[in-house]
């Protein structure tokens, strides 16, 4: 007897797998699953109620946790009297500053070190002071407000313009404008300037916005030993991993963050947060497994923001159309600890359009106020916000149509990028074209105006994403069963956008094997392999071209060894449900049970891993937008009557998911543009006014227009990936508030450059005045 | 359900009357004009006895057809009874202030926001979950239209949705566009689905019609 015969007596004994090379696959054509409007495999779950989400995890013995947030714009810590609160019941434990294990450093955004966990010099009202855990919740809550802290209250600083003026009050050591790079420039503005037929300068200011996703920012702690598990309402598991093991010192290894379901993040949720520390120090501490979720106003205060920003904008044309030069100042706010307050705004600006002459520079600061958070294509909003209804301001001063105008201008290479390579693809101009035709621009933009006080009119925007190309790492692995059916296992979360889904398109499509016959496991650092968080339009162009190498790699060992068996090579065989079939012959064929080399084996496992875009060519999605808007003249009020959105982002992996993420974008832009504005108390007390949903106006069903179509405008992009899929969920949400304003102009004549668009604005637009700026501007 | 309290003494008459007070405030009084009732109208002794933290009553809330008796604080909310003590877990929380729709639940065939609904106020109520609009493990019709006509992305605002639309529809059957927006109303998708939840609840309206 064998000694692997000791423990397999039960049919053939196992082997282990050697690796195989990953194969280079021929681009897709026509797909059978791919790109079909397939409901959601999670659908069922999500409507059920059945889905857990991190908020919905109870586990036996759980403790609940509340954090006490500084009231203060800005104030020193100097005593925190926990003496009362902890006697009350159900209270089991309290950290604040000093307490032994507190003491961990605060890394903020891509910058260095910043302030500690529990920092007593808070910068900004949200910042935490103390936390609790308690048998209930409504005891933690109980016992936060039984904390007695005494602030040395500072003066503050909550807008952008007031905080440059000298004398400021400073939010951080070094004062608070943060010294800007280089500007970006190429060519020589100046001539640009002076060749041009037209030029127009226009300054334009966008809000701050809050993500605001439906699910609470927080987590569930639990710990075994060493061994901590984390249920964490996050966009990627892996950067919570990494995030609470740097702040907990203990190894990668002894971390499993689990993430199956997430109500929204929006960029907000890509990295852990101090409640995750905390929730994890607290269940160490009473040896209870903790959950802790910020409130709705926790939330509003100080989990991410889009910073708003003013926008200088100097554009050049020519009378034919030609644009030579754009010069952008740029200046924004991050709050108090991140210096992002202008990132990537000026990225559309001198990467959209052809121009020989641009020059951005960019001043960002900081305030008392919440940092801001990644938020769905950060900076691409504001910087198309200006672009886009700089080029229609252009448009009407030349007499030139507003997508001729653009069409004009198309690039096919990066002008921003080193040695100008060219895109693997560029759908703009068809976007413009298809999308105006399909709109009926051209009937919309000459139909004779009724005469009333409601005014209708139409307008286009186009816009590009930064990112949505896809890049290494990622590893994928695909199970094939001896019944046929299989399992995908990949490390990505799904945040809404249907990953589990197409990634099971994918594997059906390669393996011919039915949807309901795959399963997936997803986002668990313990069971998965790694995965970047999902967020910069990348889980599609990253994780799909991986997992159709697993699926492809699983097939080949499989035929492998049916091409042994059947004496047939391997090209010849197709898989049909359980059986490995000849193409050429069917009566040629096998039962997935009857492959004896696969019975040896038990389970087949397929690596895909995501190979890097050539080099070169950079990869960006496109997109261009068109909106038909009535103006009430006399309320101010502007109604979105419909919408058409027209994107290239490569091959699309489900019409129906698709079609949902860009009218999705589209919403969220209609925020942008009309209803959103996080408004701080800027005189007085620095406090944030806007700090619920009321006073926070997202989009409602009232605000959404129903008559929204999107046009997919595929390339078919094969020079990057394996699956030619570019990403869609930032680009759908950059063109739209640009598209309004564009739509508004077109209705009334009046040049909106100020977002939202509030109907007081529109009035004292209507009246003559300039409206008064956004949030970190005004509003005394 | 109600493990954790069973040992303890029932609660105080006056916590009774206390319940029973507040409850006829009526069922569409919130936390805070509830409280504002029990000291405007309330008589000098009443005032005296105020409701303390930790003290209980006992309820009686048929949730899903099944009635549960309960002992509850007065503070406590419908939603925190059904998450929590419960563990019915489809009702989310978004905002606890009554803004963004996510713990809508029918109370009595209508939508109400649990967020906003004491447990003591839901006492001897029927109160239908999302969980409840399942028969054994079949979607209901509101829920199959929801998931057909892919009306959510991240589907955390999705049940309150859900039951916001089974409100309306059993209220109207066969609502118009208008009608929709106006059901939907009081139900934030921060994915911003809403073109696709007005098909979703037009299409839930055509299968309820048609007895599917």
């Amino acid at each position: 007897m064998k000694d692997e015969e000791l423990y397999f007596w039960n049919g053939p004994l196992p082997e282990t797998q050697a690796p195989s090379p990953a194969p280079a696959p021929e681009p897709w054509g026509e797909t059978k699953v791919v790109g079909k409007p397939v409901v959601r495999i999670d659908a069922y779950d999500r409507v059920s109620g059945s889905a857990t989400y991190p908020s919905d995890v109870i586990l036996p013995d759980m403790l609940h946790a509340a954090i006490l947030s500084c009231p203060h714009a800005h104030a020193l810590v100097k005593t925190v009297d926990t003496s009362a609160a902890e006697k009350m019941p159900g209270v089991k434990a309290i950290l604040k500053d000093g307490v032994v294990g507190t003491n961990i450093p605060w890394f903020s955004g891509r910058g260095g070190f910043t302030s500690r966990l529990f920092d007593p010099h808070c910068r900004y009202e949200g910042d935490e002071v103390a936390v609790v855990a308690a048998d209930s919740i409504y005891q933690a809550w109980d016992a936060v407000r039984a904390i007695k802290v005494e602030y040395d209250v500072r003066p503050q600083v909550t807008s952008v313009a007031d905080a440059l003026k000298p004398g400021a009050p400073a939010v951080r050591d070094g004062g608070n404008a943060i010294p800007p790079g280089q500007p970006y420039a190429r060519g020589d503005v100046e001539a640009g300037f002076k060749a041009a037929d037209v030029v127009l300068e226009h300054t334009f200011t966008t809000p701050f916005e809050l993500q605001n996703a439906m699910e609470l920012h927080g987590c569930v702690a639990k710990w075994d030993g060493p061994r901590l598990t984390i249920w964490e309402s996050t966009q990627g598991v892996y950067g919570v991993q990494g995030g609470a093991a740097r702040a907990l010192d203990i190894p990668l290894a002894n971390i499993r963050v689990i993430g199956h379901y997430m109500g929204g993040g929006f960029g907000a949720k890509l990295s852990h947060g101090k409640y995750t520390v905390m929730a994890a120090l607290l269940a160490k501490k009473t040896g209870r497994p903790v959950r802790l979720f910020l409130s709705r106003e926790q939330v509003c205060l100080s989990m991410g923001n889009r910073p708003g920003n003013t926008i200088t904008l100097k554009a050049g044309v020519k009378k034919d159309g030609t644009l030579v030069a754009l010069q952008s100042k740029t200046v924004g706010s991050g709050g108090a600890y991140s210096d992002g307050g202008t990132g990537s705004v000026d990225f559309v600006i001198r990467e959209l359009y052809a121009c020989p002459n641009v020059r951005c520079e960019n001043q960002s600061v900081y305030i008392n106020a919440g940092p801001e958070r990644p938020f769905r294509a950060p900076g691409h909003p504001q910087g198309a916000w200006a672009l886009e209804i700089m080029l229609d301001a252009l448009a009407a001063k030349i007499g030139m149509d507003p997508i001729a105008l653009r069409l004009k201008n198309i690039t096919l290479v990066s002008q921003t990028r080193n040695g100008n390579p060219p895109y693997t693809s560029t759908g703009f101009s068809d976007c413009l074209k298809n999308g105006a035709e399909a709109f009926g621009w051209a009937q919309a933009r000459a139909r004779t105006p009724a005469p009333s006080h409601i005014k209708r009119g139409v307008g286009v925007a186009g816009g590009i994403w930064q990112g949505g190309g896809g890049s290494p790492p990622s590893t994928a692995i695909v199970k094939l069963f001896a019944d046929g059916s299989a399992n995908l296992n990949m490390g990505a979360s799904d945040i809404g956008t249907g990953t589990k889904t197409w990634g099971v398109q994918i594997v059906a499509e390669e393996l011919g094997v039915p949807m309901d016959r795959i399963s997936v496991e997803h986002a668990d650092t313990g069971t998965t392999q790694f995965a970047t968080p999902s967020g910069g339009s990348k889980t599609v162009p990253t994780e799909s071209p991986a997992i159709r190498s697993a699926a492809l790699d699983v097939k080949q060992q499989l035929f492998a060894m049916a091409a042994e068996q059947l004496k047939l090579p391997a090209a010849d065989l197709e898989l049909r449900g359980a059986e490995v079939v000849s193409k050429t012959d069917a009566t040629k064929k096998v039962g997935l049970g009857q492959i004896q080399a696969f019975g040896r084996r038990g389970l087949l496992v397929g690596i895909g891993y995501r190979v890097p875009n050539p080099p070169g060519k950079v990869t960006n999605p496109f997109g261009a937008q068109f909106a038909e808007v009535e103006v009430n003249t006399k309320t101010g009020e502007i109604k979105v009557v419909r919408f058409l959105a027209a994107h290239d982002s490569g091959r699309i992996m489900n019409a129906k998911m698709f079609q949902n993420q860009v009218s999705g974008g589209i919403t969220m832009g209609i925020g942008f543009g009309l209803t959103e504005d996080r408004v701080m108390d800027r005189a007085q007390l620095g406090k944030l006014l806007t700090v619920n949903l009321h006073d926070y106006k997202m989009p409602t069903a009232l605000d959404a227009p129903a008559d929204k179509t999107v046009l997919v405008v595929d390339p078919r992009d094969n020079a990057f990936s394996n699956t030619g899929a570019k990403g869609v969920g930032e680009p759908a949400t950059i063109p739209t508030a640009p598209a309004i304003a564009n739509a508004v102009f077109h209705a009334t004549g009046l040049r909106l450059t100020d977002a939202p668009m509030s109907p007081a604005r529109v009035l004292t637009a209507i009246a003559g005045q300039k409206p008064a700026p956004a949030g970190q501007k005004g509003r005394e | 359900m109600d493990h954790e309290n069973k040992d303890k003494p029932a609660a105080a008459a006056g916590g009774v009357s206390r319940r029973g007070f507040i409850t006829s405030v009526g069922s569409g009084a919130i936390g805070v004009a509830a409280a504002g009732a029990l000291v405007h109208g309330a008589p000098p002794q009443a005032q005296a006895e105020a409701v303390k933290a930790g003290d209980v009553s006992t309820v009686t809330l048929t949730v899903n057809g099944r009635r549960q008796k309960m002992l509850v604080e007065a503070r406590w909310s419908l939603l925190y009874v059904l998450r929590d003590h419960l563990g019915l877990t489809g009702t989310k929380v978004g905002c606890e202030r009554g803004e963004c729709g996510a713990c809508t639940v029918l109370i009595d065939g209508q939508a109400r926001y649990a967020c906003m609904t004491l447990a003591v106020e839901a006492d001897g109520h029927e109160i239908t979950t999302v969980e409840g609009l399942m028969t054994g493990e079949e979607l209901g019709p509101t829920q199959r239209a929801f998931a057909e006509e892919d009306a959510f992305q991240c589907g955390y605002c999705t049940p309150g949705q859900v039951m916001a639309a089974e409100s309306l529809l059993r209220a109207n059957p066969s609502p118009d566009l208008d009608q929709i927006r106006q059901g939907m109303a009081g139900n934030i998708c921060r994915c911003g689905t809403y073109a696709h939840i007005f098909k979703a609840v037009a299409k839930a309206a055509d299968l309820k019609r048609q007895g599917r």
